[in-house]
C-alpha cells in the first residue's frame, strides 16, 4: 500500500461568511479524515514529534490508538501529558514544534498532529464521556496558583492528581487567563476553555474568582491561611506603548483592551452585553504577531471596512502563525510590510485621524537574530484611520512581584527562576510569561508542569 | 461566590443617589482611603470602577455610593438588600499617604465625590491634621453625609449651585477665600474633571494664589484594573501618560492634562446612550408585563 503524501485538509467556515461572524475558523477532522491522518502515522520506533513537544506528549502512542478507533483510551491516554488537550490542539504552533519534526514532512507534509489532538478531544466532548483522570488519594497539603492561565491550570492539574489540596487564585472573574481574554472565540471558543477547567473541578481544584493577590491577599496571608508552596504564573500582562506622538488620542487602544473588551466582555455582543467597543471603519493595527492578527481579525467581525496591519519588517520575519496569516490573507485583511508608525495624527476634537508611518528595510541581523528594519529616509507617508490597535508586546505586571521585595527578578522585571520553576524564595515557584516574557500556551504549560514536579519534590523533603 | 448586599439607602430625595453596604470580608480587611474596586453586576455586565467610601474590617463591609448616570449604575440602583452583586474586585489603586501636615489640609468633594473624600478625611483626621472640608453640588438635595463629614472636619462649608444650601455657586469660591487668608499644606479635590481642573487652576501659583500641592481622583474608563488594558490612560501636560488604576487613582493634580482628559472621558458617550436607552425601554416593558399579570 502506498501511504499518502498529503494530509486531508481541514474544513474551515467560508471566509465570505466567517468575517461577520465570531464561530470558529477551522470546523476539525471528520472521524473518517482522522482516520486517513491516524493511518499515515509511521509508528516510528525513535519518534522526533516527542522532542518537539514541550511537554512530551506520546504523540505516536495516541495517535496509535486513534488507528484502532480506541477513542475513549487515546483521550484517556493523552490527558496523562496534557490536561488541556482541545486547547492545545487549536492553539499551539505544531508547525514549529511536534509537526515539524515529523520525518513524513522532509518528504511532503507532516502528521497534521494538532488536527488530531483536537479530534480525539472534540469527540469527548461531544460525546460527553468526560471523565476524571486519575488521582492520588488527598494529602490535605494546601497549595496556591496563582493565575489561571495555561501556566496555572497545568500546575494544578499535575498537583491534584498528586493528591495536593489546590487552590487557585484568579484576577477576572473567569478562569483561563489569556486563554479568554486574550485568544478570540474564532479561534478558541471560551466554551471548551470552560469545559478543560471543569476537568480540574473534577479533580477538585478550587478557583477563587476576583482575587488580585497582591491586592486582596499577600503571600504571607496566604502562608498564614496554611498554604505550603506558591506558583506564579501571572503571565505578562502590561501592553508595551509605542513611544510615538498622539498615544493619547481617542481611537488608540491597546490590542489588550481590545482583545478584553470582545473576548472576555463579550463587547461584540454588545448591546446584550453592557461593555462597549469603538472601532470605527478603518482600522490600522501595528505589530506582527499573533495578538496582532487577532486584533485585526477582530476588529474585521465588528464591523470594520478595511484593517490594515502595519509591520516594520518583512513578511519572513512576521513571528505570528502562518495559518494564522493565512486565514487573515483570506479574510481581506491588508498587510503593510516594512513599514513602522512615526506619529498619530488627530483632529479637532482628539479624534484619530490618520497614522503617519515610514518605509523600512532590513539591514545586518539584531540580537533576536532577525534582520534589523531600518528607516528609508524621506519615504514618510499617511494611512487615513480611525482607530490605531498597538499589538507591539507586552511586559512584566508588577502588581504581585512588588509585594514580595526578596523575590529575585530580571532587569525586566520578570521572576528569576531555573529551569524547573524555583526562585530565590523556597516555596514561591513560578512559570510561564511572567518568567519568559510572552510565549505560547504550550510552553507555559510545560513550565508549569515542571513546576508541579519541583513543588512536589520541594514538600517531599 | 458573589456578593451580598447587606444595606441600601437613598440618598436625599433625587432618587439618583444611593448608599450601599457589600459584605466582602477580604476586601473590608485591606481597605484603606484611596483605594476603589471593579464591579460587575451580572454575567453581561461591564465592569467598572467606584471608590471605597467607607469600611469596616470587623463587620467586613465596604461602603460604596452610587450614582445614576448610566446603564450599569441604574441597574445597580435597582438592586435591594439580600440581593447579590456577582463581581467585586479589590481593593484596587494606591492608599493614600497618612501623615500629619504643617498647616491645614483643604478636602473638596464634588457631587457623588463627595463619598471618596470621607474615608481620607477619616485617616488624615486620625494623625491630627486640621481639616477644612468643602462639599458642593448642583443642588442642597444632592449634598450627603453632612453629618458624618462634620465630626471629623474642623470646618465644613457646604456650596451649591443653585443656592439651595450654603454658599452659593462652585466650590473654588470658598477655596479663593480660604487660600487668601491662610497657609494651606494640601488640597485634596474629589469630584467632576471640569471641578478639579478650575480648583488646580487656582492653586497653580499661576494665578495670585500661592501654590497648594493638589491632590485629584480621577475616575477613568477601566476595564481589568491592573495595568492591563490600558483603557484608563490618562495625559499628563509634558504629553507623557500614566495608568490611572496602579499609579493613581490619586495623583498630582498639577500635572493631569485635564482637557484631553475630558475628551478621552466621553469616547463611549454614543454606546452609553444606547445602553441607557434600551434598558429604560425594557424596565418600561417589564413593568407594564407586571402590571398585565
Amino acid at each position: 500500500m502506498t501511504r499518502l503524501l498529503l494530509r486531508p485538509k481541514m474544513p474551515e467556515q467560508d471566509p465570505k461568511k466567517r468575517i461577520s461572524n465570531f464561530k470558529e475558523v477551522p470546523l476539525g477532522y471528520s472521524e473518517e479524515f482522522a482516520q486517513i491522518e491516524a493511518n499515515r502515522c509511521l509508528q516510528c520506533a525513535d519518534p522526533k514529534c516527542v522532542l518537539g513537544c514541550p511537554v512530551n506528549i506520546d504523540i505516536p502512542g495516541f495517535i496509535k490508538l486513534i488507528k484502532e478507533k480506541e477513542y475513549r483510551k487515546a483521550i484517556e491516554y493523552i490527558k496523562e501529558f496534557n490536561i488541556l488537550p482541545a486547547v492545545c490542539g487549536r492553539v499551539c504552533p505544531q508547525e514549529v514544534q511536534c509537526e515539524q519534526q515529523c520525518i513524513l514532512g522532509k518528504k511532503k507534509e507532516p502528521i497534521a498532529i494538532g488536527a488530531l489532538e483536537r479530534f480525539i478531544a472534540d469527540w469527548e466532548r461531544k460525546n460527553s464521556l468526560k471523565a476524571c483522570p486519575d488521582c492520588r488519594p488527598p494529602n490535605n497539603i494546601k497549595i496556591a496558583i496563582i493565575g489561571s492561565g495555561p501556566a496555572g491550570l497545568t500546575c494544578a492539574a499535575d498537583l491534584a492528581r498528586l493528591g495536593y489540596d489546590v487552590t487557585i487564585f484568579e484576577a477576572f472573574h473567569k478562569g483561563g487567563g489569556v486563554l479568554v481574554y486574550g485568544i478570540p472565540e474564532f479561534r478558541l471558543p471560551k466554551e471548551i476553555v470552560k469545559e478543560e477547567i471543569s476537568t480540574l473541578e473534577m479533580l477538585g481544584v478550587k478557583i477563587e474568582y476576583n482575587k488580585i493577590i497582591g491586592k486582596i491577599l499577600s503571600i504571607d496571608d496566604l502562608r498564614d491561611m496554611g498554604f505550603k508552596a506558591f506558583f506564579i504564573g501571572v503571565g505578562a500582562g502590561l501592553p508595551i506603548m509605542l513611544n510615538i506622538p498622539g498615544l493619547n488620542l481617542n481611537g488608540v487602544v491597546t490590542a489588550n483592551e481590545l482583545l478584553t473588551r470582545a473576548n472576555l466582555m463579550k463587547a461584540y455582543k454588545f448591546p446584550e452585553y453592557d461593555t462597549p467597543i469603538n472601532i470605527g471603519r478603518v482600522i490600522t493595527v501595528v505589530g506582527g504577531g499573533n495578538v496582532a492578527l487577532d486584533s485585526a481579525r477582530v476588529a474585521q467581525r465588528l464591523g470594520a471596512e478595511r484593517v490594515v496591519i502595519v509591520y516594520r519588517r518583512s513578511e519572513e520575519e512576521m513571528p505570528a502563525r502562518r495559518e494564522e496569516y493565512h486565514h487573515a490573507q483570506d479574510e481581506g485583511i491588508q498587510f503593510q510590510f516594512l513599514t513602522n508608525p512615526i506619529e498619530i495624527i488627530g483632529d479637532q476634537y482628539s479624534n484619530v485621524e490618520k497614522l503617519k508611518v515610514i518605509k523600512m528595510k532590513l539591514g545586518e541581523p539584531d540580537d533576536s537574530g532577525r534582520r534589523r528594519p531600518l528607516p528609508i529616509e524621506g519615504s514618510e507617508f499617511y494611512i487615513p484611520t480611525d482607530t490605531v490597535i498597538l499589538a507591539v508586546g507586552t511586559r512584566a505586571n508588577p502588581i504581585l512581584t512588588k509585594t514580595i521585595p526578596d523575590l529575585k527578578l530580571t532587569k525586566y522585571g520578570y521572576i528569576e527562576t531555573d529551569e524547573y520553576g524555583r526562585t530565590n524564595i523556597d516555596d514561591i515557584f513560578a512559570g510561564g510569561d511572567i518568567v519568559t516574557g510572552s510565549a505560547t500556551v504550550i510552553s507555559a504549560m510545560g513550565a508549569g508542569r515542571k513546576a508541579a514536579e519541583a513543588i512536589d519534590e520541594y514538600l517531599k523533603h | 461566590m458573589p456578593y451580598k448586599i447587606l444595606k441600601k439607602q437613598q440618598l436625599g430625595t433625587s432618587g439618583t443617589l444611593f448608599e450601599m453596604v457589600l459584605d466582602t470580608p477580604l476586601i473590608a480587611k485591606k481597605a484603606f482611603a484611596g483605594n476603589f474596586i471593579l464591579l460587575r453586576i451580572d454575567e453581561k455586565g461591564e465592569r467598572f470602577p467606584l471608590t471605597i467610601a467607607d469600611y469596616d474590617a470587623e463587620k467586613g463591609t465596604i461602603t460604596i455610593v452610587v450614582q445614576i448616570v448610566g446603564k450599569s449604575t441604574k441597574h445597580l440602583s435597582t438592586l435591594n438588600v439580600g440581593d447579590y452583586i456577582s463581581d467585586v474586585v479589590g481593593p484596587l489603586g494606591n492608599k493614600i499617604d497618612i501623615k500629619k501636615y504643617q498647616k491645614p489640609i483643604i478636602i473638596i468633594g464634588g457631587g457623588v465625590g463627595i463619598a471618596p473624600c470621607y474615608p481620607q478625611v477619616k485617616q488624615l483626621k486620625k494623625v491630627a491634621n486640621t481639616i477644612y472640608t468643602i462639599l458642593g453640588a448642583k443642588t442642597s438635595d444632592l449634598i450627603f453625609w453632612r453629618d458624618k463629614f462634620a465630626r471629623i472636619s474642623d470646618k465644613l462649608i457646604i456650596t451649591t449651585d443653585d443656592g439651595t444650601e450654603g454658599i452659593k455657586g462652585f466650590v473654588t469660591n470658598p477655596l479663593k477665600d480660604i487660600l487668601n487668608e491662610e497657609e494651606i499644606s494640601l488640597v485634596i479635590a474629589i469630584g467632576p474633571l471640569i471641578m478639579m481642573k478650575n480648583v488646580t487652576l487656582m492653586t497653580n501659583g499661576k494665578s495670585d494664589l500661592p501654590f497648594v500641592e493638589t491632590v485629584v481622583s480621577l475616575n477613568t474608563i477601566m476595564i481589568d484594573g491592573t495595568g492591563m488594558c490600558g483603557g484608563c490612560r490618562f495625559p499628563t501636560v509634558d504629553g507623557e501618560f500614566h495608568f490611572a488604576c496602579v499609579e493613581g487613582p490619586d495623583v498630582n493634580g498639577h500635572t493631569v492634562d485635564y482637557e484631553n482628559l475630558i475628551k478621552r472621558s466621553i469616547r463611549y458617550s454614543t454606546q452609553e446612550k444606547v445602553s441607557m436607552d434600551r434598558y429604560t425601554n425594557q424596565c418600561r416593558s417589564l413593568t407594564k408585563l407586571k402590571e398585565k399579570n
